[in-house]
């Protein structure tokens, strides 16, 4: 037995074993382990407090609670707010319930949103396209009217379309943490709710420009770049500028020489750490004004890596690489290896496999 | 029996002094003078009164889990938010014994420590809160409430909050959100109220009517309650009748009380109006499974339901309902179940906070479908998507309003398929003004 330090807890995640101190939600926990077996997240976001548990995405199966209590939890949980427990066992992709909530999730989020990718700027980069090409299904069983707003200009930068909003709060979480002064929240309730500022008010804050980078899908965009170019064929550069009001730490993305956008540096899960401020997003677009640091590794999650939607999608194959290795560390080489059949038949684990099914082995 | 509504038609009761010449506030000298706040703790748990809101989860047991970390201030909260279609018990209570309520605030919050407790009345209800209101200053002007109670050194202050009108608001987490002034949507959970509630300090959310029953417990013990009612469904109850019966309005019944008796006897309900027959039943408030009327009066078994937690719950969903908050609700043959399914699914789209995507999006899907079949223009696949919606709903919210919105839908789907189906092949009959299907098996 290997000692495992005290202050970590065990958790498995689709048969894959991770070790994570406590407090960690079941999503981070999957996050750690990689792409694989982590639970899509449309509200959530690590850098905002309180967000989550909206989108109800990335619902996992507990399949048991931990090692004290290994009941399992009896509904479907939210994985980005419930935290984990040592030796808790969460079925993610491998539960048929699990990808059937999350399918129905894609369809309840769509039933709202227009499917007009192809003239929405968010194309590309927009994580509920990701979300339902990866989860959902081909079809739609809406035959409703959808919910439509006029678009409306907040503040001289940004556009809001409702029409496009999954009500995720991030904006909301954003505008509240980030910025000093809210004006900007949600109105009405239910599947009339919007989001908007307060009586039409423009947002007027040095860090409002955040909220374009936080948003999921194309609700909320950037009106310096709107409907200049498709976002895959820009080029994305990261650079840095001594800024004094923000870290200055951006991407440019480039169409030729010329810079169109300007965006904060997102990671591996469409998060940004380093907020930025409005005079480097929308006000310094020359080369000049920057130091170019070198090309954007990009990352999965972006439609800038080519033929993203058609690999890796059904087979996962990192994902069944590391389960085959931690089973495999699981084998005792200790036991004798046998050759010949008579001695096989007398092992204890032949046995053992024997009594467990003897129909479907056909023997006696 | 009655425990609660015993001196309810008194004249003047809503007033101190004819409450307290009829015995009340002596359960508060009781508790505050001769017992420990555990040993009131100990009482409730006794008298195993569950909640009373809906949910039915021991009130004792709830006590029992409020955290008490040092040097936090610990609420007490009183769910008056009454909004459920069909249910106006606690608004009766209320208006009628606003000092009873005031008592059991007094004595509840006591027991768990807490020096300011909080009424969240619902916003409708104005003239309800102005009673209170007076209720307190009598109570306070008498030495019952504000600082030194009864000489006791135990400080109390009760404030009487109106809520914005919203049916979520009465969920615990969006009340308390809404008590803290923001916008009423339910927390995450956990962490739970009784570990971090009201401004994040322990908190516990009651029933007007739980709240209501320590006054008794308190001075006849919990154990003498505990004779009341049947097996684990202990104590009396609040049930608001309403619908195509003789006798609407509010009763206080044993728990245990046959179903039978209480839908036909003259006591109770009185029976279905004359001339009619019974068609069907909400026994708990909108938000339970609707049942046929003879689903309700026997169960599946064939043995007499009983209106107690666990017998109207017998069968599960495929054959029983809920208690529920006690919204008592009959239809006879005249009540069309699409449109009542439709009237329901229209409140809990106008009632969903619009906070997470499957009660959002759902309710209102399944409102206009519903909506669709109601006026003609339904097809038959449609039953299986509203099936299969209200199932992709269920249990996958943050908090029970999904489930409350799925459940009407999903049973009178699975008990009066036949009459939807009826509304889709006949769309010009079944939209005619006061058109209604009748099928005798579905008839009690």
């Amino acid at each position: 037995m290997e000692n495992t330090a005290p202050q970590l807890f065990k958790v498995t995640i689709d048969g894959v074993e991770v070790e994570v101190p406590p407090g960690t939600t079941i999503l981070q926990a999957a996050r750690k382990i990689g792409p694989e077996v982590a639970p899509p997240a449309m509200c959530y976001y690590e850098p905002l407090k309180g967000s989550g548990g909206k989108c109800r995405a990335c619902l996992v199966r507990v399949s048991a609670g931990s090692a004290k209590d290994p009941r399992p939890m009896p509904k479907l949980v939210a994985s980005c707010i419930t935290p984990i427990q040592d030796g808790m066992v969460v079925e993610n992709f491998t539960n048929p319930q699990v990808v059937d909530a999350r399918k129905s999730v894609v369809e309840f989020l769509l039933i709202n949103h227009p499917l007009d990718c192809p003239v929405c700027d968010q194309a590309g980069e927009c994580h509920l396209q990701d979300f339902s090409y990866e989860h959902g299904v081909g079809t739609t069983r809406y035959e409703e009217d959808r919910r439509t707003f006029e678009k409306e200009d907040i503040g001289p930068y940004i556009q809001l379309h409702m029409t496009r909003c999954i009500l995720c709060y991030r904006c909301v979480y954003t505008a509240d943490q980030i910025t000093d002064k809210r004006v900007h929240g949600v109105m009405n309730r239910g599947d009339h709710a919007e989001i908007s500022t307060y009586i039409g008010q423009a947002i007027d804050n040095d860090f409002s420009g955040n909220v374009i980078d936080v948003c999921p899908v194309g609700a909320l965009t950037d009106k310096t770049y709107r409907f200049k170019n498709r976002v895959w064929f820009s080029k994305p550069v990261d650079a840095h500028c001594e800024c004094e009001k923000c870290s200055g730490k951006v991407q440019l993305w480039y169409r030729g020489d010329e810079v169109i956008r300007v965006t904060a540096r997102k990671n591996e899960w469409g998060e940004v750490n380093d907020f930025i401020c409005n005079t480097c997003r929308f006000e310094r677009k020359q080369t000049s004004q920057w130091t170019i640091e070198g090309p954007t590794k990009v990352s999965r999650a972006s439609v800038i890596s080519a033929n993203k939607y058609s690999k890796n999608l059904v087979t996962k194959p990192d994902f069944a690489l590391k389960l085959a290795e931690s089973q495999y560390k699981k084998i005792d080489d200790d036991r004798p290896y046998l050759h010949e059949m008579s001695d096989i038949q007398q092992s204890e684990d032949y046995k053992a496999l024997m009594a467990k099914d003897e129909k479907y082995f056909g023997h006696k | 029996m009655k425990i609660l509504t015993e001196h309810i038609n008194t004249p003047g009761i809503e007033t101190f002094e004819v409450y307290r010449k009829k015995g009340g506030y002596t359960a508060v000298e009781k508790a505050i003078k001769t017992m420990s706040p555990e040993a009131v703790v100990e009482e409730v748990k006794k008298s195993g009164v569950r909640g009373r809101g809906g949910a039915g989860f021991p009130m004792g047991m709830k006590w029992s889990f409020l955290a008490k970390p040092e040097g936090v201030p610990r609420y007490l909260v009183c769910n008056a938010d009454e909004s459920e279609p069909g249910t106006f018990k606690d608004h009766y209570l209320m208006k009628n014994l606003p000092h009873l309520l005031i008592e059991g605030m007094i004595i509840s919050s006591y027991a768990l420590g807490a020096n300011k407790s909080f009424i969240y009345v619902r916003g409708e209800l104005m003239y309800v809160i102005r009673i209170l209101e007076k209720a307190i200053e009598e109570a306070k002007a008498a030495g019952f409430l504000g600082k030194n109670i009864l000489g006791s050194g135990y400080d109390l202050e009760l404030v009487v909050h109106p809520g914005g009108g919203a049916y979520i608001c009465g969920e615990e987490t969006a009340l308390l959100e809404s008590l803290e002034g923001k916008r009423g949507n339910p927390r995450n959970k956990p962490p739970f109220p009784a570990v971090k509630g009201l401004y994040q300090c322990p908190t516990v959310v009651n029933n007007v009517e739980s709240i209501a029953t320590t006054s008794w417990i308190i001075n006849n013990g919990g154990e003498a309650y505990a004779t009341y009612g049947i097996g684990k469904s202990t104590g009396t109850k609040l049930i608001s009748a309403s619908g195509h019966i003789n006798n609407p309005g509010v009763y206080e019944i044993n728990l245990g009380l046959s179903c039978d008796e209480f839908l036909n006897s003259d006591e109770y309900c009185g029976g279905v109006r004359k001339g009619h027959t019974l068609k069907a039943v909400v026994a708990g408030g909108s938000s339970v499974p609707i049942v046929p009327g003879h689903l309700f009066l026997k169960t599946a078994n064939g043995e007499d339901r009983l209106m107690s937690y666990e017998s109207l719950s017998d069968g599960g969903f495929a054959t029983g309902t809920m208690l529920g908050s006690g919204g008592f609700i009959v239809f006879d043959e005249t009540a069309c179940i699409v449109r009542n399914t439709w009237n329901f699914a229209r409140f809990y789209e106008h009632e969903s906070c619009g906070q997470c995507s499957p009660c959002r999006e759902g309710t209102g899907w399944m409102q206009k479908v519903l909506n669709r079949i109601e006026h003609g223009k339904g097809s038959m696949h449609d039953i299986d998507l509203l099936v299969d919606i209200s199932k992709k709903i269920e249990g996958n919210t943050i908090c029970p309003l999904g489930d409350a919105a799925a459940w009407p839908v999903a049973s009178a789907i699975r008990h009066f398929r036949d009459e939807f189906e009826w509304h889709i092949k006949h769309p010009i009959e079944a939209t005619k003004p006061g058109a209604v299907y009748m099928k005798e098996s579905v008839l009690a």
